[in-house]
C-alpha cells in the first residue's frame, strides 16, 4: 500500500508539475508563432519596425528548433487539455485584451470577433488563432493600423500561411510517418529494379524511375564539379537524387558517431525519482482493499495441507544436513583386526606396473636410441608385439621435453587391466638350468671306447654301403656302390684285395664262426658266398669243405624259387665260391653265429617272399614265413638261442624258429626302422630309425623301448653293439658315429645303464648322407665307419 | 542303475563361476553400475581352467565371475545406494519435464551420496596393504590434479586430487622417505620407501592435456574416486605417524613469514593456503612441537647366526641411507623461472636442501635471486647474463642425479650450455651378465669414492699422437697374435681330425695345454649329459637357454652400438681438429 501511496504521490507530483510546465509550452508556442509572425513580418513590415522586430527575434530565435520538436511529437495525449486551457487562457487572455481594448477603435473589436469566430470554427486553426491574438496583445497602439492589413492579408493567404506551416511541420518532424508518395511499403527495391517503375502512388498508379541517363562520364563530371556532390544521396523510395541539408549531414555524422540525434540532447541529466523512497502520506490509489484479502485462502490450505500429509508420510524429506564428511578423513585402521574376510585370502593384489628402463630416460645413453632399421621395425610392428610402447627419445635439455601424449592412454588401459583383466598366479620355473641337467658318470670311469680317429681306409669310388670285420679282427671287408667288394688290414689299412663283382654291393657280412672264413655279399639278386683265404691254411680248408658238402639240394631246386650254382672260372680265382640267384633284389644278408645259416632279405610289400634262409652246409633255402606281415626291413639270428628278429617298417617281431611261432613283436614307436642290432646276450634290441631315434629294447621287460635316444639330428643308418665292451654305437646322416655306453647287469633287478660317451665325427656328407655302415671290432673297443664320402674311417 | 539322472553342468566347476550378463542381472544393476560397483569393490573377472565346461559346452568368448565373488557383492549397502541414485535421476527427469522447478530443487538438495570407507576398510583389512597398493591411486591423483578444470571432470574431484597429492608431497618431504627419481619421456618417476613398502609414482610434465577421445572418463573417474578415499586415509595416518597436524598447517614460524609477504598479493587466506602449501617450502606443524627431532638410536640385536660382517654391513647401509637423506644439507639453491620448479623443490626439501624461486613465480619463495649465501642456481638455458661468482649454475638434471647416485656429484658436466651426460635409470639392477652403460659403471667408481676418470680423459686427447704411435706399435702385436691363433686354430683342427689330407709335414710341438683340454672335455660331458635329458626338461633347458642367449644377445648389441658410436664421436673430433 506504501508504495501505491507513493506512486500515487508522485504521479500526483507529476501532473502537477505537468500543470506548471503547460503555461510554459503555450507561451513558448506564443513565442514561436510570434517569431514565425515576424517572419512574415518582415515580407510586408515597413523598414521603419525593422528594428524592434529584430531584437525580439533575437530573444526568441533560441528556442526555435527545440519548439518545433515539442510541439509535434511527444505532447499529443495532452492536446485536448491542453486545448481546454490554451482556449481558456485565451478567453482571459481575450477579456483583458478586451479590457485593454475597450478605449481603442470597435475596428479592432470586430478583429477580435473575427478571430473568435476563427476559433470556433476548429481547434486545427487554434494555432492560428493563438498568433493573431498575440500579435493582437503585442502589437502597441500605434501600429494598429498596420495589424489591420496584415490582418486582411492573412485572411486573404490565410490557406498559403497555414501550408508553409505544415511544411515546416514536417520538416521537424522526427516521427515515424513515411513519405506515403510510394505506396510499395517496406519492401526491398530490388524487387523493381527489372521494371520502368518503382511503386505507386496514393491513387494506385505507377509511379515511374526518373529517366536517367547519366552515364559513368556524366557521373565522374558530377563528382568532379558538384560540390553538393558528397551529399547527394539517391532516394530509392523515388528513384530520384536528393541534397542533403546541412543539418541532416550533421544529424548523419552524429549518428555514425554513436551519439544521440539532437544536437541539444543531455544524457546526462539529473535523474529524476518517480518512485522515492519517501514514504507519503496518502496512498496512491483509493481503491478499497479487496475481500479476498481478509479470509484466509482456501487454495492455500489446501497446499499446506497436501504438504503436511506428505512430511507425515514421509515423502517429502526434510531438508538434507550438508554432508562434508566428502573428504573428511579419519584413522581407518585405528582398531586394527586381523579378521581377515575369507575373500580377502583368495585376492590377488594387481601386479604394479613394470618399472622404467634406461631407454626411457629423456636422455638415455646414445646406444639405447633407436637405429633407423630398429625404428622401421619399430613402425612395422603390431603394437602388442613391440618391446617398448614409445621410441626411445634424446633432449639436449630438460625443458625442451614435451608432454607425453598417450600418458592418459596409459593410466586408463591400466584401469582397464585393474577391472577388466582375469588374475592368475602363475608359478615361474625358477629353475638352474644346470640343475635339469641329469648327472651322469663320467665318461672317464666308463673306458674303453673310441676316441679318435685314427685311420682312413680310402680306395672305393663309390659310397659304401656296408662293412664288416672278420671274427678275427684283423680284416675288413666292405661293400660299395662302385661294384666292388674290398678287404682291409685293420691295422696298415691297406687294401689287399678287390673284388669286382659287377653291381652296387647292398650288403656284406663275414661269417661269424672263427673256423670258417666266408663273406657273404648281396648285390642286386644275388648273394656271393666269398671265400677271401685271407687266414691260417686251416681256416681257408675248413670254409673249402663247408662248401663243398654234398650235393642234396639239386633235388629240391626245381621247387624252390632260388638257383644255387658254384662260381667258375675268373670267378673263382677271384674267390667267389657260390652264388645264390634270388627272384628278387637282396636287402640284406645275415649269418648265424654257427657260420651255417645265412638269411637274406627282400623287402617287398605284396608277396610273403621277403626273407629266404640259406643252408650253406646243404645248400637248401627256406622261405620261413607263409604270410606277409610287413615291408621287412632287416633280419638278425639271435647270439645263442634259436630266436630270429624280423625288423618290419614299424616293429621287430622275435621268432622262434624252433617252435616255429612268433614269441614277441617289439613295437619301436617309430615311423621306419632302418637297422637293428642284438646284444650278444640275446637279452637286448637296439634299432635305429629313419626319423632320427634309436630305441633301446630289454626283452626281458617289456615291447616297448626301454629307452629312446633322439642323439641324432638325421635318420639313423646303422647301429652296433660290440661283442665284449659294453658298447654301442650308431650311424647316422649327420655325419657323426655316437658311441655309447651300455652296460647290462646280470642282475634283473637292475635296468642297464646308458650313456652316450662320445660323438665322433669324421665322415663328409655328400648327397645329404653321412655315416652308412657302423661295426666294432671284434675284440678291440675301435669302431669303424663307412660313408658315402666313399671312406671307411676306424676310431681307436 | 536307479536313482535320477545327473544333469549335466549342475555341479563342479559350472556352479562355481558366473557369466557377467547372469551377474549383473542378478545384482540387478545396469552394465555401468555394475562396472563401477566392481571397481570400487576390486572385484575382477576369472579365468576358468576348464573354459568349455564352465560355458556349458559352448566355446563363445565370455567373461566369467567367480560366484562367491557375486555373492558377497550381493550386501553391498553401496548397491541400494546405486538403485537409490537411479530412481532420484527419474524423479529428476520427471520434475524437469514438469517444469517444478521447487521440486527440482528439493530433490537435488535430497541427492543420495554413498561413502566408500568401510570398502576400504574391507579392502585392506592392514594399513601396510593399503599402502602396497598406493602407486595407482599416486598416479592417478598426480594426473587428475593437472586436468583443466572444465569438461572431463568434476572440479571438485581436481580440487581434492590437487589436495591429497601436495600432502602426499609434504609427508614425503617432513618424512624425508624419497629415495629414487627418474626423468622419463612419459613424466617424472618418484619412488619413496614408506614403511618398508617401496612406492613409485609417475607424475606427468605440467602440460595441457589433449583429451583423448578413446579414454571413458567415467571409468577413470570411479577409480579417481576411490583412489582419493583411500589416499586421504593414508595420508591422515601417516601424517599422525609423524605426529603432524592434519589436514596439513604450516609451521607457525614459516606462516607468518608468509604472511608478512603476500598478504598483499591474496585477497584471502583461505584460497591461497594450499598454494602456500603446495608450494612445499615451507615446514608442516607438528601436534607436539619438539624443537629438535630426537634421533633415536638403533639398538643393536645381534641376531643369531649372522657374523660380524654381515651385521657391519648392514649398519653400513643403514649409515648410508642416513647421509642420504642429508644429502643437499647446508646447500641453497635457487630455481630459475624455466626449470620445473614443483618437482626440483620438492627433491631438494626433501634431502634437507633450502629452496626458493622468484617472487612472480608462484607463493612461497624464501629467498631472492640476490641473496649471496646461495650455493646453486638451477638454470636450464644455454647462457645467463648475470652470474654471481660464488655459486653454481647448473642445469637441472644435476638434482636428479644426484638422488640416485646418493652423493652430491662434480657440477663439471652440468654447467650451463654442456652436453649433459645421459640420465640413468635409478630402477634398472644390472645382473651379472647384463649390459651396463660407461656412464652408470662411473657412477659406481665415484661412489665408491675413486676419482673420477675426467682428469685423465683430457690427458688422453693431449697425447692423442703419442697413443697413435702407440696404436702401430699395438698393431705389430696383433699380427704376431693372429699368426699365432692361426696356428691355434690349425692345431685345433688337427687334432679333432677335420684336415684331411695327411701330410708328412716338418712335426711341430704340439703344446697341450692341460687346463684348457680339461675345459673341452667338461664341455663334451656336459653336450653328451644334454643329450640324455627326458624331452620335458629338454624344452624347458633349450627355452631357458635361449632366453639367457637372447640377453647376451641383447647385451652384445648395445655394447656394439655404443661402441659404434664412441668411435663415430671420436673421429667427428679428430675432424673438427
Amino acid at each position: 500500500m506504501e508504495e501505491s501511496s507513493s506512486s500515487s504521490t508522485r504521479s500526483a507530483a507529476q501532473t502537477e508539475k505537468m500543470k506548471e510546465k503547460e503555461p510554459e509550452k503555450s507561451g513558448k508556442k506564443r513565442n514561436k508563432a510570434e517569431e514565425e509572425e515576424d517572419e512574415e513580418l518582415f515580407n510586408f513590415k515597413n523598414k521603419s519596425t525593422e528594428e524592434e522586430e529584430e531584437d525580439e527575434d533575437l530573444s526568441d530565435s533560441e528556442d526555435s528548433i527545440f519548439s518545433g520538436l515539442e510541439d509535434s511529437g511527444s505532447d499529443e495525449d495532452d492536446e485536448d487539455e491542453e486545448l481546454s486551457d490554451d482556449e481558456e487562457e485565451e478567453e482571459e487572455g481575450l477579456d483583458d485584451g478586451d479590457l485593454k481594448l475597450e478605449p481603442e477603435q470597435t475596428q479592432q473589436s470586430c478583429v477580435v470577433l473575427q478571430i473568435e469566430t476563427k476559433k470556433r470554427t476548429g481547434g486545427g486553426r487554434t494555432e492560428e488563432a493563438k498568433q493573431e491574438d498575440e500579435y493582437v496583445h503585442d502589437s502597441s497602439d500605434e501600429e494598429s493600423c498596420v495589424v489591420l492589413q496584415i490582418e486582411t492579408k492573412k485572411r486573404t493567404g490565410g490557406g498559403r500561411t497555414e501550408e508553409a506551416k505544415q511544411e515546416d511541420e514536417y520538416v521537424h518532424d522526427s516521427s515515424d510517418e513515411e513519405d506515403i508518395r510510394n505506396t510499395v511499403g517496406n519492401v526491398p527495391m530490388e524487387w523493381y529494379r527489372d521494371f520502368p517503375h518503382i511503386g505507386y502512388n496514393l491513387d494506385g498508379k505507377k509511379i515511374y524511375k526518373p529517366i536517367r541517363n547519366k552515364d559513368e562520364l556524366d557521373d565522374f563530371l558530377d563528382k568532379m564539379d558538384n560540390p553538393d556532390y558528397w551529399r547527394t544521396v539517391p532516394d530509392k523510395q523515388t528513384g530520384s537524387d536528393v541534397v542533403l541539408s546541412d543539418e541532416q549531414v550533421q544529424l548523419v555524422n552524429r549518428l555514425q558517431r554513436g551519439q544521440f540525434g539532437d544536437a541539444n540532447f543531455n544524457e546526462y541529466e539529473p535523474q529524476v525519482e518517480f518512485f522515492s523512497r519517501d514514504v507519503m502520506l496518502h496512498p496512491v490509489t483509493n481503491r478499497p482493499a479487496d475481500k479476498r484479502s481478509f479470509i484466509p485462502s482456501l487454495i492455500e490450505k489446501e497446499k499446506v495441507s497436501k504438504l503436511v500429509h506428505a512430511i507425515k508420510m514421509g515423502w517429502i524429506k526434510p531438508r538434507r544436513v550438508e554432508d562434508d564428511s566428502r573428504g573428511r578423513y579419519y584413522d581407518l585402521w585405528a582398531n586394527e583386526d586381523s579378521s581377515i574376510l575369507a575373500r580377502h585370502k583368495m585376492h590377488l593384489p594387481a601386479p604394479k606396473i613394470p618399472l622404467p628402463g634406461h631407454q626411457e630416460s629423456y636422455n638415455p645413453p646414445p646406444e639405447y636410441l633407436f637405429t633407423d632399421e630398429e625404428r622401421a621395425l619399430w613402425e612395422q610392428q603390431d603394437p602388442c608385439d613391440r618391446k617398448f610402447p614409445f621410441v626411445p627419445r634424446k633432449f639436449s635439455s630438460l625443458r625442451q621435453v614435451p608432454a607425453f601424449s598417450r600418458f592418459i592412454h596409459e593410466r586408463f588401459e591400466r584401469c582397464l587391466d585393474l577391472y577388466l583383466c582375469p588374475r592368475q598366479r602363475k608359478m615361474r620355473v625358477n629353475v638352474n638350468p644346470e640343475d635339469l641337467i641329469p648327472k651322469l658318470p663320467k665318461p672317464k670311469d666308463l673306458q674303453p671306447f673310441p676316441t679318435t680317429q685314427s685311420l682312413v681306409y680310402r680306395g672305393h669310388s663309390g659310397l659304401v654301403r656296408s662293412i664288416s670285420v672278420s671274427p678275427s679282427g684283423q680284416w675288413l671287408a666292405s661293400g660299395s656302390d662302385d661294384g666292388s667288394v674290398r678287404f682291409w688290414e685293420v691295422c696298415s689299412s691297406r687294401c689287399l684285395k678287390t673284388v669286382q663283382v659287377g653291381g652296387a654291393v647292398k650288403s656284406v657280412a663275414w661269417n661269424p664262426n672263427p673256423s670258417v672264413c666266408l663273406l657273404a655279399v648281396a648285390l642286386d639278386s644275388v648273394v656271393l658266398i666269398l671265400s677271401p683265404s685271407l687266414a691260417d691254411r686251416q681256416v681257408v680248408l675248413s670254409s673249402e669243405r663247408l662248401l663243398s658238402a654234398p650235393q642234396e639240394a639239386d633235388a629240391n631246386e626245381g621247387a624252390g624259387p632260388v638257383t644255387w650254382s658254384e662260381g667258375e672260372g675268373e670267378e673263382l680265382n677271384q674267390g667267389i665260391r657260390l652264388k645264390i640267384q634270388h627272384p628278387k633284389a637282396v636287402q640284406q644278408v645275415s649269418w648265424h653265429a654257427k657260420g651255417d645259416y645265412v638269411a637274406s632279405v627282400m623287402p617287398d610289400h605284396s608277396s610273403n617272399l621277403q626273407v629266404l634262409i640259406h643252408q650253406l652246409s646243404r645248400r637248401r633255402s627256406q622261405n620261413p614265413f607263409r604270410k606277409n606281415k610287413g615291408l621287412v626291413q632287416c633280419v638278425s639270428f639271435h647270439p645263442v638261442r634259436p630266436y630270429f628278429f624280423v625288423g618290419t617298417q614299424r616293429s621287430v617281431r622275435i621268432y622262434n624258429l624252433v617252435k616255429q611261432e612268433m614269441t614277441k613283436k617289439l613295437q619301436a614307436n617309430s615311423k621306419w626302422i632302418s637297422s637293428m642290432a642284438v646284444h650278444p646276450g640275446g637279452d637286448h634290441v637296439i634299432c635305429g630309425s629313419y626319423d632320427c631315434r634309436l630305441s633301446w629294447f630289454d626283452l626281458d621287460l617289456s615291447t616297448k623301448p626301454y629307452k629312446m635316444l633322439r642323439h641324432h639330428k638325421k635318420a639313423v643308418r646303422g647301429v652296433a653293439y660290440h661283442r665284449l665292451y659294453p658298447l654301442f654305437a650308431s650311424a647316422s646322416d649327420d655325419g657323426t658315429v655316437i658311441v655309447c655306453h651300455g652296460t647290462v647287469y646280470n642282475d634283473l633287478l637292475q635296468n642297464p645303464l646308458i650313456v652316450p660317451v662320445k660323438v665322433l665325427r669324421g665322415h663328409d656328407i655328400t648327397h645329404d648322407l653321412g655315416v652308412l655302415d657302423v661295426t666294432f671290432h671284434p675284440t678291440q673297443p675301435w669302431v669303424f665307419s663307412s660313408g658315402a664320402d666313399a671312406t671307411i674311417r676306424l676310431f681307436t | 542303475m536307479g536313482g535320477l539322472q545327473k544333469k549335466k553342468y549342475e555341479r563342479g566347476s559350472a556352479t562355481n563361476y558366473i557369466t557377467r550378463n547372469k551377474a549383473r542381472k542378478k545384482l540387478q544393476l545396469s552394465l555401468p553400475d555394475f562396472r563401477r560397483l566392481c571397481i570400487l569393490k576390486g572385484i575382477y573377472p576369472h579365468e576358468p581352467k576348464h573354459k568349455k565346461k564352465v560355458n556349458k559346452g559352448s566355446t563363445a568368448p565370455r567373461t566369467f565371475y567367480l560366484l562367491k565373488d557375486i555373492r558377497f557383492l550381493l550386501h553391498e549397502p553401496i548397491v541400494g545406494k546405486f538403485r537409490e541414485y537411479k530412481v532420484f535421476v527419474r524423479k529428476l527427469k520427471k520434475a524437469y519435464g514438469k517444469t517444478e522447478w521447487s521440486s527440482v530443487e528439493r530433490l537435488k538438495e535430497n541427492k543420495p551420496a554413498y561413502k566408500l570407507d568401510h570398502i576400504i576398510k574391507e579392502r585392506y583389512p592392514s594399513f601396510i596393504d593399503a599402502l602396497r597398493d598406493i602407486d595407482d591411486a599416486l598416479c592417478m591423483c598426480f594426473l587428475f590434479s593437472t586436468f583443466a578444470r572444465t569438461g572431463k571432470c568434476h572440479v571438485q574431484t581436481i580440487q581434492l586430487c590437487r589436495r591429497l597429492t601436495v600432502e602426499w608431497m609434504n609427508y614425503v618431504i617432513a618424512s624425508r622417505a624419497l629415495k629414487k627419481v627418474f626423468i622419463s619421456i612419459k613424466g617424472i618417476y618418484y619412488q619413496a620407501e614408506v614403511m618398508g613398502q617401496l612406492i613409485t609414482w609417475l607424475v606427468p610434465y605440467q602440460f595441457s592435456h589433449d583429451h583423448p577421445t578413446d579414454v571413458d572418463y567415467r571409468v577413470m573417474a570411479t577409480f579417481t574416486e576411490f583412489y582419493t578415499t583411500l589416499l586421504g586415509f593414508i595420508n591422515f595416518r601417516l601424517y599422525h605417524s609423524l605426529n603432524l597436524i592434519y589436514p596439513p598447517k604450516l609451521d607457525v614460524k614459516a606462516e607468518s613469514e608468509l604472511k608478512e609477504e603476500n598478504d598483499d598479493d591474496y585477497a584471502m587466506n583461505s584460497e591461497s593456503y594450499l598454494e602456500k602449501l603446495s608450494a612445499l617450502s615451507a615446514s608442516l606443524a607438528r601436534v607436539v612441537s619438539t624443537a629438535e627431532e630426537e634421533e633415536a638410536e638403533l639398538d643393536q640385536f645381534p641376531v643369531e647366526g649372522e657374523d660380524m660382517a654381515n651385521m657391519e654391513a648392514r649398519e653400513k647401509e643403514q649409515k648410508q641411507e642416513e647421509a642420504q637423506k642429508k644429502l643437499f644439507e647446508g646447500l641453497k639453491f635457487f630455481l630459475n623461472r624455466e626449470v620445473p620448479r614443483e618437482s626440483l623443490a620438492f627433491l631438494i626439501r626433501c634431502f634437507g636442501g633450502e629452496v626458493s624461486w622468484d617472487k612472480s613465480v608462484c607463493i612461497g619463495s624464501t629467498y631472492e635471486v640476490t641473496d649471496e649465501t646461495i650455493t646453486h642456481q638451477i638454470v636450464d638455458r644455454p647462457n645467463i647474463d648475470k652470474q654471481y661468482i660464488n655459486r653454481y649454475y647448473i642445469q637441472p638434471q644435476w638434482v636428479y642425479d644426484c638422488v640416485n647416485a646418493k652423493i652430491i656429484l662434480p657440477v663439471e658436466d652440468y654447467f650451463l650450455g654442456v652436453t649433459l651426460p645421459p640420465h640413468l635409470s635409478p630402477f634398472v639392477e644390472e645382473k651379472d651378465g647384463d649390459y651396463v652403460p660407461p656412464e652408470k659403471l662411473k657412477i659406481m667408481a665415484l661412489q665408491r669414492g675413486e676419482k673420477p676418470a675426467h682428469e685423465q680423459e683430457e690427458e688422453e686427447e693431449e697425447d692423442e699422437e703419442e697413443e697413435e704411435e702407440d696404436d702401430n706399435e699395438e698393431e705389430g702385436d696383433d699380427s704376431e697374435e693372429a699368426e699365432e691363433k692361426n696356428l691355434k686354430k690349425m692345431e685345433e683342427q688337427r687334432s679333432q681330425g677335420k684336415s684331411l689330407s695327411v701330410k708328412v709335414t716338418a712335426g711341430k710341438v704340439k703344446v697341450e695345454n692341460p687346463a684348457r683340454l680339461e675345459q673341452e672335455e667338461k664341455a663334451e660331458e656336459k653336450r653328451l649329459a644334454i643329450m640324455m635329458m627326458k624331452k620335458k626338461e629338454k624344452y624347458l633347458y633349450d627355452k631357458i637357454m635361449f632366453g639367457k642367449k637372447r640377453k647376451v644377445r641383447e647385451a652384445n648389441k648395445l655394447a656394439a652400438k655404443r661402441k659404434a658410436h664412441d668411435d663415430a664421436e671420436k673421429s667427428k673430433k679428430k675432424a673438427r681438429k
